[in-house]
């Protein structure tokens, strides 16, 4: 791209896909769905031009495996998909988290369960915060709300997935995905193969040494020593990687809890709310897991409120009251089924809480 | 100033193509801006809308229900907005495709036969570009110069060689309004 540090006006979906090429990825498989075809169909014009490998595959989970062949030489993956689709990559996504691999999986999710419908969504927070496939493992989870934070988090997705060797996931919803924004595209990094920086990276044997990617361990304790070393690598991530912003949580009375486009509705309300002199505040948690439990339980001890609002039925509200302890109260305005929360909604339901 | 504009009609008439437009004029003026296309599992033929909002600072979600103006470019999409405009706004209506009146006394309303003025310009794909340039001319939200300049950074390479019709297009849209408010 010529405009490389002008500001272009870009889809959330198109703008992952450039910043993944920039951050040096260079092989993408997908399978369609909306709301992320964008993603894919830059791809397939763009990724070819960097000299990379575009695959539209013939199904998800074929999408997720050749995502995993790719990191096993090494190289920086990318696969996307919407709700359904996403479910179906969970079985690719618990082997490359069990065999330390790194890839960046996104999920512009819609409404559910099922096939759902179309609409932007947030339902699928529990499987993205817990694993979402079989076994004792945690993916990294980013939540951006905005066309630039796409494009910043998608860099640091693949730094993260690369210095944890791990799955990292970033979560989006269809409106987000969609969306069209102001995007500064800063500039890419050098691409270099995999042979020179990853020592792991299967890319030919010249040492004599096998080198051994699996996730099957078979044999008394093996399996238990591997889970208790991913155990280390994510209690390390708890401490170092929690990303969240904050607004004004030392002089509220309500703080709003939410992610993603739900944050930016809110922030909305809240900016209303307090030229009406209501005294509301924010936490947005960018990370989703690694989850901001401190910072939302330093505010619970000043006597705070809290509303968490969702795009789904209550489920990062779970994290909130894990967080709270008890401590405060707790309350949650949701709209699910691909259904949008209005702000005069959050507004009245603020007000019912402050009561 | 916080503007919401609803472009709708049906898929194939270019209105993603004409918000997007709209957004990325307002863009290079400097204005915050955001776009969000709206269209059902059928991408041609069915009922279409992409929705701009353009501020002078940051905007907040970018969602909306009502617009403040609207260009309505045919009738199953006039049935879903009309009504919905509010208060002292200004709807554009194509008035080659909508015999319908809009019985609003709050709303500005400005005709446009956009359809057929594409056709006599030789091609009736631009009629989006009449619309746009006839709602230029009534809202003067940006400059011509800017829908114009921003066509090369909104279509795909592919289609550059239509580039000089869209801008007579503009021109001959922001003309039309020009002569009925004379």
């Amino acid at each position: 791209m010529s405009d490389k540090d002008k500001k272009v006006l870009i889809t959330g979906n198109e703008v992952i896909a450039e910043a993944a090429i920039r951050a040096g990825c260079r092989f993408y498989a997908g399978y369609p769905i909306t709301p992320q075809n964008e993603l894919t169909a830059y791809m397939s014009r763009h990724m070819p031009e960097a000299g990379g490998v575009f695959i539209q595959a013939e199904s998800e989970l074929a999408a997720i495996s050749m995502v995993f062949g790719a990191a096993c030489v090494g190289e920086r993956a990318l696969t996307s998909s919407s709700s359904p689709g996403i479910s179906l990559k969970q079985e690719g996504i618990s082997y490359l988290a069990g065999c330390r691999l790194p890839a960046v999986i996104v999920n512009m999710s819609r409404g559910g369960p099922g096939l759902g419908n179309i609409a932007p969504g947030q339902a699928d927070y529990f499987q993205s915060t817990r694993g979402g496939g079989h076994g004792d493992y945690r993916t990294i989870v980013l939540a951006p709300n905005c066309g630039q934070e796409f494009f910043d988090l998608t860099r640091l997705a693949f730094d993260l997935a690369d210095e944890y060797r791990m799955p990292v996931l970033i979560l989006g919803d269809g409106v987000l995905g969609q969306m069209a924004e102001p995007v500064k595209l800063k500039p890419g990094i050098k691409y270099e193969p995999a042979h020179q920086k990853k020592e792991w990276a299967l890319t030919g044997n010249k040492t004599g040494k096998p080198k051994i990617i699996r996730s099957l361990y078979l044999g008394q304790g093996v399996l238990e020593k591997h889970n208790l070393e991913l155990k280390k690598l994510y209690d390390k991530i708890e401490q170092e990687d929690v990303r969240s912003e904050s607004f004004y949580v030392d002089d509220s009375e309500v703080v709003l809890v939410a992610f993603g486009i739900s944050s930016r509705i809110c922030k909305k309300v809240m900016q209303e709310a307090r030229k009406e002199g209501v005294k509301v505040g924010m936490i947005r948690p960018i990370t989703l897991w690694p989850y901001p439990y401190e910072i939302i339980s330093r505010a619970a001890a000043k006597k705070v409120k809290f509303l968490v609002v969702e795009m789904n039925m209550g489920q990062m509200i779970e994290d909130v009251k894990l967080a709270v302890g008890g401590k405060a109260e707790v309350h949650f305005y949701g709209r699910t089924g691909g259904e949008m929360p209005q702000e005069k909604d959050i507004m009245e339901k603020i007000k019912q809480v402050i009561k | 100033m916080y503007k919401k504009i609803i472009c709708a009609g049906f898929g194939g008439q270019g209105i993603m193509v004409m918000g997007k437009l709209l957004a990325r004029a307002a863009m290079d003026e400097k204005k915050e801006v955001v776009w969000m296309p709206s269209y059902g599992a059928e991408v041609r033929g069915g009922t279409a809308h992409s929705k701009v909002v353009i501020s002078d600072t940051q905007i907040a979600s970018g969602l909306f229900l009502k617009p403040d103006d609207c260009i309505i470019m045919n009738r199953p999409s006039f049935l879903k907005f009309e009504n919905l405009v509010a208060k002292g706004g200004t709807v554009i209506i194509n008035s080659s495709l909508i015999n319908d009146e809009l019985k609003r006394e709050d709303v500005k309303v400005i005709r446009i036969p956009a359809t057929e003025t594409a056709g006599e310009l030789g091609n009736s794909k631009v009629a989006n570009m009449v619309a746009l340039g006839a709602y230029q001319g009534v809202s003067g939200l940006v400059s011509l110069n800017s829908l114009c300049d921003a066509l090369k950074l909104v279509l795909p390479l592919h289609r550059h060689g239509l580039i000089d019709i869209n801008i007579q297009a503009l021109k001959k849209g922001a003309e039309l309004v020009n002569e009925c408010s004379s």
